[in-house]
């Protein structure tokens, strides 16, 4: 990443840029980079807010019983969710998260 | 693609496939049969689709599908205009209790009940478990007498997954039903779905230390006929059988097919004494025996079974065909799916038989229903 590009949203504003991929963009009305407030906070909460917003995209995210689904995957300031600590891992204002579907599948 | 060898009686397939849903229609409206048939799809592209579903109760004409996605999970969706426009993909309506601990993996069955039920509509899911809705498809209940069963602890899932997958009522509002689950076996209940008792007396579990335990057997299909709906065929991870009481006990109908192992079972929609199956060699090598693909036809309630093979290819033929990719439809109409993504069907009771389509992705349900778009 060059120095100075900014990917996540503004700090200062409490806000975490959320980039989703294409097959999620029907439901947040064609954008795939969603705004959200509440950092710094766990992912999971900004993910929560997410789906104040978009709820068909938290369901697509997290299952009914809360947990990440298993071909998901979440990149906070570029590092897998998966390898830090899940869906308790820190978001700092004004940090990007990354939502990817898994190199998995058939 | 398509035959013009008297295949396409009319009417609409709804085939399921790994990547997507298909509709197959005979192009000639179901005229004589010669025209081929034309294939809508995919819908749902990139998604499996293992249960379809056609509802014509109180007027209704809908399709049911529930696609899976590998990453954003699975949804319930329908359409009242054969598959040009389908319910929204915020069908979430499926959800366990949250004191289950259980999550929506995927749906294997869809179900609609029968005509003295018009607005009732049954789902086998993974984790096993039976969804009602009561009101047509708006809501859904997971069914508790099966949810907080005491068995669950001890179910172990098959191949597939720990899936419930087949469905069979007696028809009645409130009766009877038996419901089977790869790999824990039959279940039935006698009061509407507030009990269920394992009913597996005779069917083995190869796979198990103890060849007959009281459940834990590994049940790939049962079907039945309305008129005589007590009677059960069952065809077993290993074992084809009969039951002529509900499930009490079974018997082996396993006379004159080259294997008992095998995946799909269907009815004849006319005749009670008719049933289709399509074995496979063995556990470890799931594909038609001798590289043949044959349909196995019994017309005499599972004493004797018969070869069907006219217009089915008998060499190099190593096919799969899954559990619900075998259906039936009135009069004589046999339809089944390849995993290797081939489509074929019968109008005569299976004696012969066409090629509707191939080159699809792998076929996991095939549904055919008598009505189209119009």
């Amino acid at each position: 990443m060059p120095a100075g590009t900014q990917t996540g949203a503004t700090p200062g504003a409490g806000l975490v840029r959320v980039t989703l991929p294409a097959a999620l963009t029907e439901f947040t009305g064609g954008r795939s980079k969603v705004d959200v407030p509440g950092a710094p906070a766990p992912v999971g909460e900004i993910l929560a807010g997410l789906g104040a917003a978009h709820p068909d995209v938290h369901d697509r995210l997290i299952t009914e019983r809360g947990r990440l689904r298993p071909h998901v995957n979440i990149f906070v300031d570029g590092e897998n969710i998966r390898f830090l600590s899940g869906l308790d891992t820190p978001v700092t204002d004004g940090a990007e998260v990354v939502v990817l579907p898994a190199v998995s599948g058939g | 693609m398509a035959s013009g060898n008297g295949t396409n009686g009319g009417g609409t397939l709804l085939l399921g496939t790994t990547k997507g849903a298909f509709l197959a229609r005979p192009r000639d409206g179901g005229g004589e049969g010669d025209g081929g048939w034309e294939l809508d799809g995919p819908h749902f592209p990139g998604e499996e689709v293992y249960a379809m579903a056609y509802d014509d109760r109180a007027g209704r004409s809908r399709l049911w599908a529930a696609p899976h996605s590998p990453f954003w999970g699975t949804t319930l969706r329908f359409s009242d205009d054969f598959g040009a426009n389908w319910s929204g993909k915020a069908e979430r309506s499926v959800r366990f209790p949250e004191d289950s601990g259980l999550s929506l993996k995927r749906v294997w069955q869809i179900q609609p009940g029968s005509a003295r039920e018009p607005d009732v509509i049954r789902l086998g899911v993974e984790p096993a478990c039976l969804f009602i809705s009561h009101d047509a498809g708006e809501e859904w209940e997971a069914v508790e007498g099966l949810l907080n069963h005491p068995h669950r602890e001890r179910w172990v899932g098959g191949a597939g997954g720990l899936c419930l997958h087949t469905i069979v009522t007696d028809g009645e509002p409130g009766g009877r039903a038996t419901i089977a689950i790869s790999a824990a076996g039959a279940y039935r209940s006698d009061d509407g779905g507030a009990t269920w008792a394992a009913r597996n007396k005779g069917v083995r579990a190869e796979f198990l230390p103890d060849k007959h335990p009281e459940f834990g057997q590994c049940v790939h299909k049962i079907v039945h006929h309305p008129s005589n709906p007590g009677r059960l065929f069952l065809q077993n991870h290993w074992g084809l059988y009969r039951s002529d009481d509900w499930g009490d006990s079974w018997t082996d109908i396993a006379n004159g097919v080259p294997s008992d192992f095998g995946f799909a079972m269907a009815m004849h929609p006319g005749d009670a004494d008719t049933v289709y199956i399509v074995p496979l060699e063995s556990d470890g090598f799931r594909c038609t025996p001798e590289a043949k693909l044959r349909v196995y036809r019994t017309r005499d309630g599972g004493a004797s079974w018969e070869a069907l093979t006219e217009g089915l290819p008998q060499r190099n033929a190593y096919e799969t065909v899954l559990r619900d990719a075998l259906d039936t439809l009135a009069p004589g109409q046999v339809f089944f799916g390849t995993r290797s993504g081939k489509v074929y069907a019968s109008r005569d009771d299976g004696t012969t038989w066409g090629l509707v389509c191939e080159g699809l992705p792998p076929v996991v349900c095939v549904k055919a229903c008598a009505a189209g778009r119009g």
